[in-house]
């Protein structure tokens, strides 16, 4: 009898391996990177840069997978417009051309596909960006009412931006530009199975002229990241890993929504861990902060930009968070798709 | 800001505990235990007080010869299995209901029964089997959906049944009496539906303070204080601080149907063996449902993975840093046993929120 514990090349892949969480990380660093890894893709970024003799560009891509295809506040379409264009903003670039390859399932409604061609059209419009090529594939019908979207895009790198976690320093203050995960709450609300009402929307939307305003500003901007799948938490953890200092978060700072955290609390989930698409993380030099933050304060998506906590040298580097009773806990990545409890 | 009242509870019981060699209190409930962690309220109690987990998870205390069962249905090809997120990474002999899922098994994780018998209606080909299991929180929305699927005379629907009683396993543990408990902490959603006055045999019998608690963090505070404002006074009383939820009689209409569907029975717990009338069972006229009986079942016998210690840590005999595979073997990445894969585990709240080990 084999224990649980033993691995094996009988392995198989789990949902979980694709929740952006530990699982995910680990997929990567052993299976992936040994194979394919260099100099471009190493700093597993939201995207590379790459240098051209006109200067540097950021390049990305990314495959969306959302169930249910529409749901509170966006659809997939919209998803993958405004994901593609925020991997590419967090590095400090300006998005200007993507790719759509749409792989649909036979059964899938015209009028649904007509609302999320619609919704890209809308989203690339909104962030100024082309759909520049494209591929559209059918399969054979599965699940049905299936379709997942696979992006590419390219952006210019803006002048004399460095973003990096080397910059990091202990003292550095993390900023979050808005409320959490309503994105990953409304997405489940409107999940088969797992459906409830609720008035969350999904916040995705294209981040590219808030993150534009804010590194204009010259203000020490030093790392940028938007906390998708894993959540804050994953950032942080991210953060803390790279780095080597130890990140302090206060909860009562964090802005989230009171139907957002009531509604994590019922499903037993932590609002740390759940997924954004529509907010950014931000390292910056104290002595700049309320800059940044007053610029993103007066941009529709930034509005409830606070300062959460700092860098600090306590060792080992963790992620702690002073809870809102004055108690301390750790923060930690979650380990795959935070699923509901029980009771 | 910390809220003054807060910072006020906590210093009294400081003060109180000042007083006393060792307290140690119960949380009963899962919810309570990763409530403590999450909130920072477990850090912020006073070195002499020992915080002890028990048997409140539902995963937790399920038996490894369910799980087995669980997983050998799933490998049917009729037969979806629906149930909560958190019993799909449980290990069993031959794997988790996720790993099974990978390699083609219909596992659905639902929030609620009703979605499983949504998705019975929907699809009648095929058999879909819900893992009852949980405690008085759960089982009245499973009596329910039988009740429902009995009046829509629905023949692919069944349900696993694994649900359990509290007090019934607040009373084993007290009377085999290898923990030291000087009160309990006891579960806030169970007692919405059971209602105070069914503690009073814990405090009557077994002479243990008593205090029905929420999960907010003053809330919690405020039970603690109250549980050590009894021991130190030596005084065993029911008391709850809980009230704009749980009332003295709880919730009849769920009792009713627990009544209807369920009738007692014994249920096997995970390391604490068999317990008399801990357990519900589906009343005779309602065995159609009953997934044991109708796919010929069999719950095998109850065992701990090689070198785990989760059957010690729901009852509180250990902490989860005694067991030398936390945090080592055993994570939340590849959980050896329950108490790690849980949202609700004593083991993954260690691991998740505490610093150094707790």
């Amino acid at each position: 009898m084999s224990t649980p514990t033993e691995t094996s090349q009988d392995e198989k892949i789990v949902l979980a391996h694709g929740g952006g969480g530990e699982l995910t990380r680990r997929l990567v660093a052993e299976r992936i990177m040994p194979k394919l890894g260099n100099k471009l893709l190493n700093p597993l970024t939201d995207s590379a840069v790459l240098t051209t003799n006109k200067g540097q560009i950021s390049f990305t891509t990314d495959a969306y997978v959302v169930q249910p295809l529409e749901f509170p506040g966006g659809d997939i379409g919209r998803l993958a417009v405004c994901g593609t264009v925020n991997d590419l903003a967090v590095m400090g670039a300006f998005p200007k051309v993507i790719s759509l390859a749409l792989v649909i399932e036979e059964g899938l409604s015209l009028s649904v596909l007509d609302r999320i061609v619609d919704s890209i059209a809308d989203a690339a419009k909104e962030a100024e960006v082309i759909v520049a090529t494209g591929d559209t594939k059918v399969i054979e019908h599965r699940q049905g009412d299936g379709m997942t979207i696979t992006t590419a895009g390219v952006g210019e790198m803006l002048e004399g931006i460095e973003l990096s976690t080397e910059r990091i320093t202990p003292g550095d203050v993390i900023i979050v530009t808005g409320n959490i995960a309503d994105h990953g709450l409304a997405v489940m609300s409107a999940r088969e199975g797992l459906a409830f009402e609720t008035e969350l929307e999904s916040d995705v939307a294209p981040l590219n002229h808030l993150i534009g305003g804010m590194l204009k500003q010259g203000a020490e901007l030093k790392f940028l990241r938007d906390p998708t799948r894993g959540g804050l938490a994953g950032v942080l953890a991210d953060l803390a890993e790279d780095t080597g200092y130890s990140v302090e978060i206060e909860e009562d700072k964090i802005p989230v929504s009171r139907i957002a955290r009531h509604t994590a609390e019922l499903l037993g989930l932590d609002v740390l861990t759940v997924a954004n698409e529509g907010k950014c993380v931000a390292v910056v030099s104290e002595h700049d902060a309320d800059r940044v933050l007053k610029t993103c304060c007066e941009h529709r998506y930034g509005k409830n930009a606070a300062v959460i906590g700092r860098i600090t040298e306590s060792a080992p580097p963790l992620v702690e968070l002073i809870t809102r009773s004055g108690g301390r806990r750790l923060v930690q990545r979650p380990y795959g798709e935070e699923l509901p409890r029980i009771c | 800001m910390v809220q003054t009242g807060i910072r006020q509870t906590i210093s009294q019981i400081a003060g109180i505990c000042k007083q006393l060699d060792q307290v140690s209190l119960m949380e009963v409930c899962g919810t309570h235990t990763v409530s403590l962690f999450r909130s920072g309220v477990k850090s912020q109690l006073p070195a002499n007080m020992r915080m002890i987990s028990g048997p409140g998870c539902p995963v937790c205390v399920t038996s490894q010869g369910y799980i087995d069962a669980v997983c050998e249905l799933a490998t049917r090809e009729d037969v979806a299995i629906c149930t909560y997120g958190d019993m799909i990474r449980v290990p069993g002999r031959t794997g988790s209901l996720e790993q099974l899922r990978g390699q083609g098994a219909d596992v659905k994780v639902v929030y609620s029964v009703r979605d499983a018998l949504g998705l019975a209606e929907k699809n009648p080909e095929r058999k879909f089997v819900f893992l009852a299991v949980g405690f008085e929180t759960t089982a009245p929305a499973t009596a329910a959906a039988v009740l429902e699927a009995d009046g829509k005379n629905l023949i692919n629907f069944y349900v696993l049944m694994c649900h359990k009683l509290v007090i019934p396993a607040m009373s084993a543990l007290l009377s085999a009496g290898d923990v030291p408990i000087d009160g309990f902490i006891c579960p806030g959603h169970v007692s919405v539906v059971i209602g105070v006055q069914a503690y009073e045999p814990i405090v009557e019998n077994y002479g243990k303070p008593c205090v029905i608690v929420g999960f907010e963090p003053a809330q919690m505070l405020v039970g603690i204080l109250h549980l050590v404002r009894q021991v130190a006074q030596g005084q065993a009383r029911l008391e709850n601080v809980y009230d704009v939820a749980v009332t003295d009689e709880g919730n009849k209409i769920a009792q009713q149907l627990l009544e209807q569907v369920f009738e007692p029975g014994q249920a096997i717990w995970r390391a604490m063996g068999t317990i008399p009338a801990s357990g519900l069972e589906l009343r005779k006229r309602y065995k159609r449902f009953d997934a044991l009986a109708q796919f010929d079942l069999t719950i095998g016998p109850d065992y701990d993975p090689p070198g785990c210690r989760c059957g010690e840590v729901i009852q509180g005999k250990v902490e989860p840093n005694s067991c030398s595979l936390f945090g080592m073997e055993c994570t939340p990445i590849r959980p050896i046993g329950p108490c790690m894969v849980s949202s609700e585990g004593t083991c993954a709240a260690w691991y998740k929120y505490g610093r150094h080990g707790g």
